[in-house]
């Protein structure tokens, strides 16, 4: 991964900003050019809300190596308030407790490491409340 | 529009072909399908590769191919749709066919996953990068996901998985030119390693090199052929959201009912008239839900079918009786041509101990993805 292609995810990495289409209301997350639901191309930023629940999970055993140290651990889909639906890590949890429907709130985090300088690359984890 | 035909085939073993680079493999297919269907030359040819750069550094795979198969000039391309590349190479060469722009196409797919790159990395560009697999997904993570979603709302049980492991297995054990020929029990599959909850390692299709190769052509051309041949019947291709998180559904894959409904009726068949089929079971969940959206049992039965027997050899409708990805491993560009090959194996009556009794229409769906690209064709006995 590069660094400008890291940048240019920020704001929705860092800040979960979405394109709410202007004709239909549907929220994209990430931001598209064109609305999905109703082909529009008009939108305006808004944020995501950081609550939601699990929709479905898995406990990550063989990971690829630039997450290798860190097995194991859960990837679960998340469905937000609003609607949005999401792949996130869900961290500070025991794995094996994790249940379909659980409620979670997004939280700003480390995800990975960038090439051999290990330039620290952020974004969001989910937490159980 | 001609009709289309399907003259030749030929594939390696499936496995992991140390002493075979990239080029030897899709050669040594080639020639076979060549000699098999008795043509004299090939007017152009498609080649489904998922990734040659990132798995041995090579790109412009058309050429490549071209220039050792020793068929230079004619037009070669490189086709990629993930998992799902040699099924949608297969459709170019019947399009080019179909047209008449082309007498005779060669539709082949290859993979050398063994050279040394990391697998999981390479395969997990067939999700979306940004915003899955940034975040530690893995693709056995991606059909977990959906195996935890399915379990959750039918019931589909943990050995309801692995009885399709186990089938599978049994179904490669009778395949030459199967990676594992080596039948599994149930338990074994229970008890293997844990890759992603609830996927363990006998859940998935293997890392494998190999290479499939079919000759296309029109039913007027293959009839003077005099070899057995078989017609296509049915071509779709379909394509759904790249990340599985924006699905409406985490228990369904809308690109196989899509293209499901279009190929029966293009054919002018129902589910209940194939009498075989090749699916995508690169893990057994896939085989569980592709099952149901074929329409082959109704939704959140697939794992019961698996369980009673209805998709062995001899049951209501035999599913992956080449061993699938699963057993007879997974090149992954070609796989989608080597479902090809084991349609027309059954349908001209050549599959020896794996053979269905009177088949007639058999269909192959091959899937790129988390579910984001399928193709199915239909293919019918003359």
């Amino acid at each position: 991964m590069i660094t400008p292609r890291y940048h240019r995810e920020i704001p929705q990495r860092y800040r979960l900003e979405a394109g709410k289409c202007k004709q239909c209301g549907h929220i994209s997350f990430p931001p598209r050019l064109v609305c999905p639901k109703c082909k529009s191309k008009t939108f305006e930023t808004v944020k995501l809300s950081r609550e939601g629940k699990i929709l479905t999970f898995t406990i990550i055993r063989v990971a690829p190596e630039k997450f290798s140290k860190e097995t194991p651990y859960v990837v679960a889909i998340i469905e937000l308030n609003n609607g949005v639906r999401l792949t996130a890590q869900v961290a500070d949890c025991n794995v094996d407790k994790v249940a379909i429907g659980d409620k979670v709130k997004l939280v700003f985090r480390k995800i990975q490491d960038e090439g051999k300088s290990g330039l620290h690359c952020y974004g969001y984890k989910a937490v159980l409340v | 529009m001609k009709d289309v035909a399907v003259v030749g085939v030929g594939m390696t073993k499936f496995g992991e072909l140390w002493k075979k680079s990239l080029r030897d493999i899709f050669v040594e297919a080639s020639l076979k399908a060549i000699e098999n269907s008795g043509v004299d030359h090939i007017d152009s040819m498609y080649v489904g590769t998922m990734s040659s750069g990132l798995f041995v550094g090579q790109e412009h795979i058309g050429a490549v191919m071209a220039d050792y198969l020793g068929v230079a000039p004619v037009p070669a391309t490189r086709v990629e749709s993930a998992c799902a590349s040699g099924g949608v190479a297969f459709r170019q060469a019947y399009f080019e066919v179909t047209s008449g722009q082309s007498e005779i196409v060669l539709a082949g797919g290859v993979e050398k996953m063994t050279d040394g790159a990391d697998v999981t990395d390479a395969l997990a560009t067939a999700a979306d990068q940004e915003y899955e697999v940034y975040n530690g997904i893995t693709f056995p993570g991606l059909y977990a996901m959906i195996a935890r979603a399915h379990m959750h709302q039918y019931k589909t049980t943990r050995e309801q998985l692995a009885h399709v492991a186990v089938k599978n297995h049994k179904n490669g054990s009778m395949n030459p030119n199967a990676q594992f020929r080596s039948p599994v029990t149930l338990e074994q599959v229970m008890k293997a390693t844990m890759v992603a909850d609830p996927l363990r390692l006998l859940d998935c299709s293997p890392v494998s090199d190999g290479g499939a190769a079919v000759i296309v052509c029109s039913v007027d051309y293959a009839k003077k052929l005099k070899k057995p041949y078989i017609k296509v019947i049915a071509s779709v291709q379909t394509s759904d959201t790249i990340a599985l998180h924006n699905r409406e559904s985490l228990t369904a894959l809308k690109c196989v009912s899509a293209a499901a409904g279009k190929a029966y009726k293009q054919s002018g068949l129902k589910p209940s008239d194939i009498n075989f089929a090749e699916v995508h079971d690169c893990f057994t969940i896939a085989e569980i839900v592709v099952t149901e959206d074929l329409g082959f049992f109704e939704k959140g039965k697939g794992g019961q079918a698996a369980e009673n027997g209805s998709t062995s050899i001899g049951g209501k409708i035999p599913i992956n009786t080449s061993g699938g990805l699963k057993s007879k491993g997974h090149p992954v560009g070609a796989t989608g041509v080597a479902q090809i090959i084991e349609c027309y194996e059954q349908l001209i009556g050549n599959a020896g101990e794996r053979q269905v009794k009177n088949a007639k229409y058999g269909l192959a769906q091959n899937m790129g993805g988390s579910g984001a690209s399928c193709v199915i064709h239909i293919l019918e006995a003359v």
